[in-house]
């Protein structure tokens, strides 16, 4: 059994709770009192920080059979990311959700995805989004007479996401990435039924990855392996972009209809579509405002 | 006022309170019968749950399409329920309806029984409900006033304490002999009003709000809430007012059940009024925001699970109307239990997964995924509905020989049965009047 050092404080504010009795599984000897104490990410000291990621890193290393580094890695100041997304090259192949999936520690089964690939045919209503496939499955893409619209997080200005979470586990970053502290989550999901965009994913189940397949560079706020009950969602690798790498789904896409860049920068590839492209967003009547732009390059 | 502090003996009332516990583990065989099957169904639920924690919510039919399901569902209808004692304490203290006054007590009663089983449904739906103290003030975080949770969270346990205050009170003065000094509690009666109100308008702006589901996001789902609410709460009072009539010394006169019963037709009036506007809106105009009323009440495609019910539901809403809009029928018990009975399946169907799971269908991406409870799921929810039941069987038969006076501060401990003073309540208001 791990011996856990709780701090008064936290051990006072365990009482305060009076869950002593409540809380501890019939027959768990192992009951880790430091993670359920544990505070909200935001509110954690630096120091905190430091203690609860050593924590963490040593319980998936025993879960995963792996070592797992886990950043805390701040926003760059002056950064604003945006995404752009080319429907005319999209040929809705779905390297870019497996892509995401290996990268994110996602979970294999139950089967959990941050991208939805959605398909619709050419000649029929398509931007209400009503008529879409999912669980299309040809020999081969593109299909003739077909259009393809991946969807994932739209990186909302005003996110009706963070509006409901009743805890705060949810928020937008400094440079607009919008993430979840998966030890804060009750797992109410009332954020699923808030997000227009069906970007939200639950852990019904505990999460599994096949043995080896774990990707041990993760970020607390990112891809670090999640527990059973509770919401995820895409931060565009925020472990890599605030390492000044592209989103795992950029690289991944075959014929470059993924465009990512710094908002604020105006050399950047996204500012050069969003000046030269018409650019349009999903389900703009909501007035969420994405910063996730789709653009027809043909 | 004055003669508040003076004339009270605490220890008697305590052993008041005492005798009247100790009453509650005594019955005849159907009593411990019924009490047996409620903790059977307890223990059922509790052991699903075990697994459903476990194994996570995985065994429940919730998915990430439709991510809330028959606990939420529920949990809404419930919220309708705790409604029951405001539509008896308008008439009650308002009009000073006598008969009605007299049994305020049960309905707040039903309302405390309900607020629990709300916090029950939540429980259960959570992911990591060990987490819930992240909810609480203080010590976690609330997204307040952002988030319509935690507002809904400050709506339901301020009503829970409201009707807790109030129904310890009337027994604190019943236990006492003394009169019922509504000078005291009339304020916090006025406030219970608004309050009622406030807990369903909440509940609905908890879905209403979100844009994202145009099934929802429609501004006269509050209003119907509320009409449905105070449909639902006081029929279901005027079948659980019939069996404690039954089954205990309490006289509950039928003018109060025909004047609850004359309440509800007109209630149902305006629900039928609403939901009738809500129909001609979405399928006049056509858009696609009517297809979850489309998959409620026609089904997409092939897809048509929930349509065999709400259309039940709305046949026994319709047949109850007229039972309750008609005297002649609704002053007769047999059709009157029969209405109430109609109201409150009805009710259950339309604003519990009728209103939760449509918001769901199709989805925010188009998909369709047909919803239905898991055996789990159901299980869960009865041992849920059973400690609801068990809760309110208990605290009336706490209630009841204390509100009878069958015990009394004073006299010798139990009374022996010939000494029965039913209605003391309303003996006493007769004497004091509106103070």
């Amino acid at each position: 059994m791990e011996k856990t050092r709780v701090s008064r404080r936290a051990f006072t504010k365990g009482l305060a709770l009076g869950l002593g009795a409540a809380a501890v599984p019939a027959g768990a000897a192992a009951f880790d009192w430091e993670a359920f104490l544990q505070k909200r990410f935001r509110e954690m000291s630096e120091e905190e920080v430091a203690r609860t990621i050593r924590r963490l890193e040593r319980d998936a290393a025993r879960r995963w059979k792996k070592e797992i580094r886990i950043s805390a890695a701040k926003a760059m100041p002056g950064v604003v990311f945006g995404y752009g997304l080319d429907l005319s090259k999209c040929i809705g192949c779905r390297r870019c959700v497996y892509a995401c999936v290996e990268e994110n520690n996602q979970s294999r089964n139950p089967q959990v995805q941050w991208i939805s690939v959605l398909r619709f045919r050419k000649d029929e209503k398509w931007s209400d989004l009503e008529g879409a496939e999912r669980y299309y499955e040809p020999p081969a893409v593109p299909e003739p007479g077909f259009f393809y619209l991946p969807v994932g997080c739209q990186l909302c200005e005003k996110s009706p996401c963070i509006k409901v979470c009743p805890t705060g586990a949810t928020w937008r970053e400094p440079d607009g990435i919008v993430v979840v502290d998966y030890n804060w989550c009750i797992g109410c999901r009332y954020c699923m039924a808030a997000c227009p965009f069906g970007a939200r994913r639950f852990n019904w189940a505990e999460p599994t990855i096949p043995e080896g397949e774990v990707n041990p560079d993760t970020h607390y706020l990112g891809n670090r392996p999640r527990p059973k009950g509770v919401v995820e969602k895409c931060t565009l690798c925020i472990h890599r972009v605030r390492a000044g790498r592209y989103p795992a789904c950029v690289e991944a896409c075959p014929v470059g209809a993924r465009k990512f860049g710094n908002l604020l920068d105006p050399g950047s590839e996204i500012r050069y579509l969003l000046d030269h492209k018409r650019v349009f967003r999903l389900k703009e009547d909501l007035n969420t405002r994405p910063k996730f732009f789709y653009f027809f390059s043909a | 006022m004055s003669t508040m502090a003076t004339t009270e003996r605490p220890p008697t009332m305590v052993s008041v309170f005492l005798a009247a516990a100790w009453r509650v583990f005594k019955g005849d065989l159907r009593y411990y019968g019924w009490l047996a099957v409620l903790l059977a169904l307890i223990g059922l639920g509790v052991s699903r749950y075990v697994t459903q924690l476990e194994r996570g919510l995985i065994t429940t039919a919730m998915r990430d399409q439709v991510s809330w399901g028959f606990y939420i569902a529920n949990f809404t209808f419930l919220v309708g329920i705790a409604a029951a004692a405001v539509l008896l304490v308008i008439p009650a203290y308002l009009y000073q309806f006598k008969p009605i006054r007299e049994i305020v007590l049960f309905g707040e009663m039903v309302a405390i029984t309900a607020v629990v089983m709300c916090s029950l449904f939540i429980m259960v739906d959570l992911g990591q409900p060990a987490r819930f103290w992240h909810l609480l003030p203080v010590i976690g975080v609330m997204n307040f006033p952002s988030s319509l949770f935690i507002w809904d969270m400050f709506a339901l346990s301020g009503y829970l304490v409201i009707n807790a205050i109030l129904v310890l009170y009337a027994l604190w003065r019943l236990s006492t002999g003394k009169e019922y000094r509504l000078a005291f509690i009339f304020p916090l009666i006025v406030l219970s009003i608004p309050w009622a109100v406030s807990i369903h308008t909440i509940t609905a702006f908890l879905y209403n709000g979100l844009p994202s589901r145009p099934f929802w996001n429609a501004s006269i789902l509050a209003p119907r809430f509320l009409a449905s609410a105070f449909c639902s709460g006081p029929a279901l009072m005027l079948i659980v007012l019939q069996v404690i009539r039954r089954f205990s010394a309490v006289e509950i006169e039928n003018k109060a059940l025909f004047k609850i019963a004359e309440l509800v037709a007109y209630t149902m009036g305006v629900n039928f009024l609403l939901l009738t506007a809500e129909i001609f809106k979405e399928f006049y105009s056509g858009s696609v925001h009517m297809a979850p009323l489309e998959y409620l009440y026609f089904g997409l495609g092939e897809h048509g699970r929930l349509v065999p019910w709400i259309w039940e539901a709305t046949a026994f809403n319709l047949i109850a109307f007229l039972i309750f809009l008609v005297p002649r029928l609704r002053e007769r018990l047999l059709f009157l239990n029969v209405g109430a009975v109609l109201i409150v399946l009805g009710v259950y169907v339309e604003k519990g997964v009728g209103l939760i799971v449509p918001g769901f269908i199709p989805d925010t991406l188009g998909e369709i995924y047909e919803y239905w409870p898991t055996p789990s799921e159901g299980i869960i929810a009865a041992g849920i509905w059973a400690a609801g039941a068990l809760l309110f069987t208990l605290m009336v038969k706490f209630t009841v020989p204390i509100y009878t006076g069958e015990i009394r501060a004073g006299r010798a401990r139990v009374a022996e049965p010939s000494d029965r003073t039913p209605g003391a309540l309303a003996a006493s208001d007769a004497e004091t009047g509106r103070t």
